[in-house]
């Protein structure tokens, strides 16, 4: 390469002298203090892995508190990835590479490791008061206590002091580039390039010089650190996976439940409005949309969660999609609200990042136990369509069609997320935008024989007519309506005749879908039933045991109510029915009580995504 | 050429609906103002929106024939929010009661106040829950009777005006029911205030707590009890005999005319003074008058104009949204 100024990029071509290895997978846990820019270091190496073509999916598991005490448990803060060249589903379940920045990180994840893996440490930090605060009697690294890993202890903190030695930077930036340097060092070992991240680094601190200008030289300092000490004996390499062809970037489950709101505006021609409130795991959707207002999109940060969904009742009333977000805490609020739209059959989207509960519970992790509380969780009889999101890819395409329904059927819809796939990156196969089926909107600007609750024959839904529109004026409200007048009705006759008019509605939404996809043979032994984020490790589970030549097949359920109207009928051709779920069986309870079929719970609740091993294991034993 | 509007006369603010307060209720008093004064305001019809809460005042929208929204206990200025922010174009008014916007729905009262989103809220205060049959309300006066405290209320009550000047609210007024001719005035002001604007308007439940204002309204009470804030002009009442005057931060009655005081001492009432001025005739108590009229009507920055600016701005940077760059942006790799 010819010479460059020293600011330029250094080459990608990492010309290694040692022996590089192919591999077809690999599982990279990331762990230090949750200061420790753990989330970074693993957000980087994603980037260079799916610019390397790899398939890959991320899981960060960080701690509720913003910054716990340095170097104890409750501190600690990973990110794990895995990667290969085969399609990916899941993060990973044992890590084969665990890199902690700290006792208390290998304390909190060293069980996980799985065995014979391989560690890389940052030798510096095993002082003793940090030893001591991780509870450790004595140094794991002197003591013997990790026999049977293969161990890689770097002097991390030093060698960053060492690089940024008359930098001017302060000590406690120093410490915080020590990050750059582990990266660096897993960049070299696994042959990913570095131009994408020295780029983004330049991105990032495009105002900032003098970090610039550190991280650079850590980031470096650790890639060299790699390929020339005498530590490892050589590097991987993971060759790219023969995925689909076309544009491909990494999108987070938030990012893209962002973007799917806005091209759910742009398809449908109508304004969109965001009443949001903070919350962990949802938070970040208010920040993607609050960035976009080239897209005339508004988002308001509301005064609590009540205010957040009654201002997006009060955008859709106005002719504008209302769309609010929470997670588990805040939709309990927001119910009674939610309850106005489905009385007023208004269109609206709420979305609900689960995390775990009850109560505050475990805001930072993920659970699946929201879906009772989304469909039955109101005062009388409230139907509420909802869909749910199966991969943080596929949050894009879940908002798009929450939406579709909201619009078509003139109803509240829940669209579900949780915190795995919130959070969770995977790359992305960017649609081509002129391949989006455009979103219906139907404004009715007639006075002419206008009834506000008369109802579309196919539909079911009642027209939407926003103020301003002369001739039309009319009054809606929480108050049971006249079927057709839409005045105040107290007539008992009525009031039954609404009620299954409104669940009569809900339940055509399924004239919508289409048919089920059984994912292995469509009929057989046993059937595994899935919804939501647990996909992955179903599907790779499932596929696990069909290669072994096991009678097992899937089907992931994207709307959850209304059910689609052949899933009786595909659930009865199998002897045996499973529901994995995070959560003590919400589906499952469902499926046993309106298909009366024996639908068995496969249950966890440990604020953590199923193992593709635990579902293998649980599922041998379904079909010994 | 645009065909000049049709003149709308009170008829065309009235539906068909029937109207359900009970007989003698102030509530009566108020609509009829109000749709005395919607036709006065030039604006058509379809462009008009009421929103309310729960509670009796809250049924509000179904007698005015504009588009009208009954939504959920306490909520209205938080739809109404949503509603303005999306919809500049049309006018936005919030009917709402002691119990609905100072109790359950406190929360989005203040922050439509200090948001000056342009909504009118009309706040009726009858100092009860009437609705659920007799309960005190956030501005029930401590030793309230009702039946939820039968041996008094111990709380102390809210100030509407106070807690909404508190909450920074561009325009605060004060008003009576059965007061037509000072209602209509207020409200023709509060109609053309840009921003936020509350009115308290006392108003009498003869069921549940009748004769609340009784000393304001009767005849031979009125005049010292009652006292005129009008703009501009010293704090005169009790027909001329008596007058508020500022010693240091207290107001003190002095009276007028012969060996009294002379009307320059007088404090001159400004709608745009430092809102502290504003609270502490709001606060004034036994062996005052009560104050009625404008207290604060101040314009500032509106919600939805600041949004709609800031989305002017990022447009005009970034050019119009574009849906196809927006999901190529960042990092992106070919595969082939």
């Amino acid at each position: 390469m010819e010479s460059q100024p020293s600011r330029s990029l250094p080459t990608t071509q990492t010309q290694t002298q040692k022996e590089s290895r192919e591999v077809d997978t690999v599982t990279i846990r990331f762990c230090g203090d949750s200061g420790d820019g753990m989330q970074l270091s693993g957000s980087e190496f994603t980037r260079a892995s799916a610019i390397a073509g790899n398939d890959l999916q991320t899981f960060p598991d960080f701690p509720a508190e913003i910054r716990a005490p340095a170097g104890t448990l409750a501190g600690v803060s990973g990110f794990q990835i895995q990667f290969s060249r085969h399609p990916v589903f899941t993060p990973g379940d044992m890590p084969d590479v665990l890199v902690a920045m700290n006792p208390a990180a290998l304390k909190a994840n060293l069980g996980d490791l799985r065995k014979g893996g391989t560690l890389i440490v940052n030798q510096s930090a095993f002082i003793d008061a940090n030893l001591k605060k991780a509870g450790y009697a004595s140094n794991p690294l002197e003591d013997g206590s990790l026999e049977g890993y293969q161990v890689h202890p770097i002097e991390i903190s030093k060698l960053t002091d060492a690089a940024l030695h008359g930098s001017g930077l302060s000590t406690k930036e120093i410490a915080r580039s020590k990050n750059m340097f582990a990266l660096g060092v897993m960049l070299w070992l696994y042959q990913r390039p570095l131009d994408p991240i020295l780029q983004n680094l330049r991105r990032k601190f495009a105002k900032k010089e003098k970090i610039l200008a550190a991280n650079e030289k850590v980031l470096l300092a650790g890639h060299a650190f790699g390929e020339t000490a005498e530590l490892f004996e050589r590097s991987f390499e993971v060759k790219a996976a023969t995925i689909e062809k076309g544009l491909y970037r990494n999108v987070s489950g938030n990012q893209a439940l962002a973007m799917g709101l806005i091209a759910a505006t742009q398809l449908s021609g109508l304004k969109g409005f965001f009443g949001s409130y903070p919350i962990t795991p949802a938070s970040d959707i208010l920040h993607e949309l609050a960035k976009h207002k080239e897209f005339g999109f508004t988002t308001f940060q509301a005064e609590d969660e009540i205010a957040a969904v009654a201002s997006a009742i009060g955008a859709s009333f106005g002719g504008s999609l209302g769309i609010t977000s929470s997670s588990g805490p805040g939709i309990a609020l927001k119910q009674e609200a939610i309850n106005l739209a489905v009385m007023t059959e208004l269109p609206l989207l709420v979305i609900d990042v689960q995390r775990g509960g009850p109560s505050t519970g475990l805001p930072t992790k993920t659970e699946q136990a929201d879906l009772l509380q989304v469909l039955f969780g109101r005062n009388g009889e409230s139907p509420v369509p909802v869909v749910a999101a199966c991969t943080p890819s596929d949050c894009f395409e879940a908002a798009l069609e929450a939406a579709r329904i909201a619009i078509r059927y003139m109803t509240p819809v829940f669209l579900l997320s949780d915190g795995a796939l919130a959070n969770g990156q995977e790359p992305w196969r960017i649609p081509d935008v002129k391949n989006l089926r455009p979103i219906e909107v139907r404004m009715r600007t007639d006075p002419q024989g206008f009834l506000p609750y008369q109802r579309d024959d196919s539909t079911l839904a009642r027209a939407w007519v926003a103020p301003g529109t002369p001739g039309l004026e009319h009054r809606i409200g929480g108050i049971e309506k006249d079927a057709s007048t839409g005045a105040v009705s107290y007539d008992p006759q009525n009031h039954e005749r609404m009620v299954r008019l409104r669940a009569e509605k809900v339940a055509r939404i399924a004239q919508e879908y289409p048919r089920l996809m059984v994912e292995g043979s469509p009929e057989g032994e046993l059937l595994v039933v899935g919804w939501g984020s647990t996909y992955g490790s179903i599907r790779a589970a499932v596929d696990e045991l069909r290669k072994k030549g096991r009678q097992i097949s899937h089907l992931h359920l994207r709307n959850l109510n209304p059910l689609p109207r052949d899933l009786g009928e595909v659930l009865g051709r199998f002897r045996k029915v499973v529901v994995p779920e995070l959560n003590l069986g919400q589906l499952s309870q469902i499926l046993r009580s309106t298909y009366l079929v024996d639908a068995k719970g496969i249950n966890k609740v440990q604020g953590k995504p199923f193992q593709v091993g635990e579902l293998v294991a649980r599922f041998e034993e379904e079909l010994s | 050429m645009i065909s000049p509007m049709p003149k709308l006369t009170r008829k065309d603010f009235q539906t068909d609906q029937e109207v359900r307060w009970c007989p003698g209720c102030g509530d009566y008093a108020i609509l009829a103002s109000i749709q005395k004064v919607m036709p006065e305001l030039g604006i058509p019809r379809e462009k008009i929106v009421f929103i309310s809460g729960i509670g009796c005042s809250s049924r509000f929208p179904y007698y005015m024939n504009t588009y009208g929204f009954h939504t959920i206990h306490g909520r209205a200025p938080a739809i109404a929010t949503g509603l303005k922010a999306t919809r500049p174009d049309l006018h936005v008014w919030v009917v709402t009661g002691d119990g609905d916007a100072l109790s359950i729905g406190g929360n989005h009262l203040i922050h439509v106040l200090r948001r000056n989103v342009d909504v009118k809220i009309l706040l009726f205060n009858n100092r009860i829950y009437g609705l659920t049959k007799g309960q005190s309300s956030p501005t029930s006066e401590t030793g309230k009777r009702a039946k939820s405290t039968p041996y008094g209320s111990i709380d102390q009550p809210f100030n509407p005006v106070q807690l909404a000047l508190g909450a920074g609210a561009s325009f605060v007024a004060r008003s009576i029911d059965v007061d037509g001719p000072h209602l209509q005035g207020v409200l023709h002001r509060m109609a053309k205030h840009r921003g936020a604007a509350l009115l308290e308007i006392y108003q009498n439940c003869n069921v549940f707590n009748d004769g609340a204002f009784a000393s304001l309204t009767n005849k031979g009470t009125k005049a010292i009890n009652q006292l005129r804030l009008e703009h501009g002009k010293p704090l005169i009442f009790d027909e001329g005999r008596k007058g508020i005057r500022l010693a240091g931060l207290q107001p003190e009655v002095v009276d007028l005319g012969e060996g009294g005081a002379s009307e320059a001492e007088l404090l001159v009432w400004d709608e745009k003074a430092a809102p502290a001025l504003s609270f502490l005739l709001a606060g004034m108590g036994g062996g005052f008058p009560t104050p009625v009229g404008i207290f604060r009507a101040e314009e500032r920055g509106i919600h939805h104009e600041l949004e709609l600016e800031q989305q002017a701005t990022v447009q005009k940077k970034q050019g119009q949204g574009d849906l196809a760059k927006l999901l190529r942006a960042g990092d992106t790799w070919v595969v082939e």
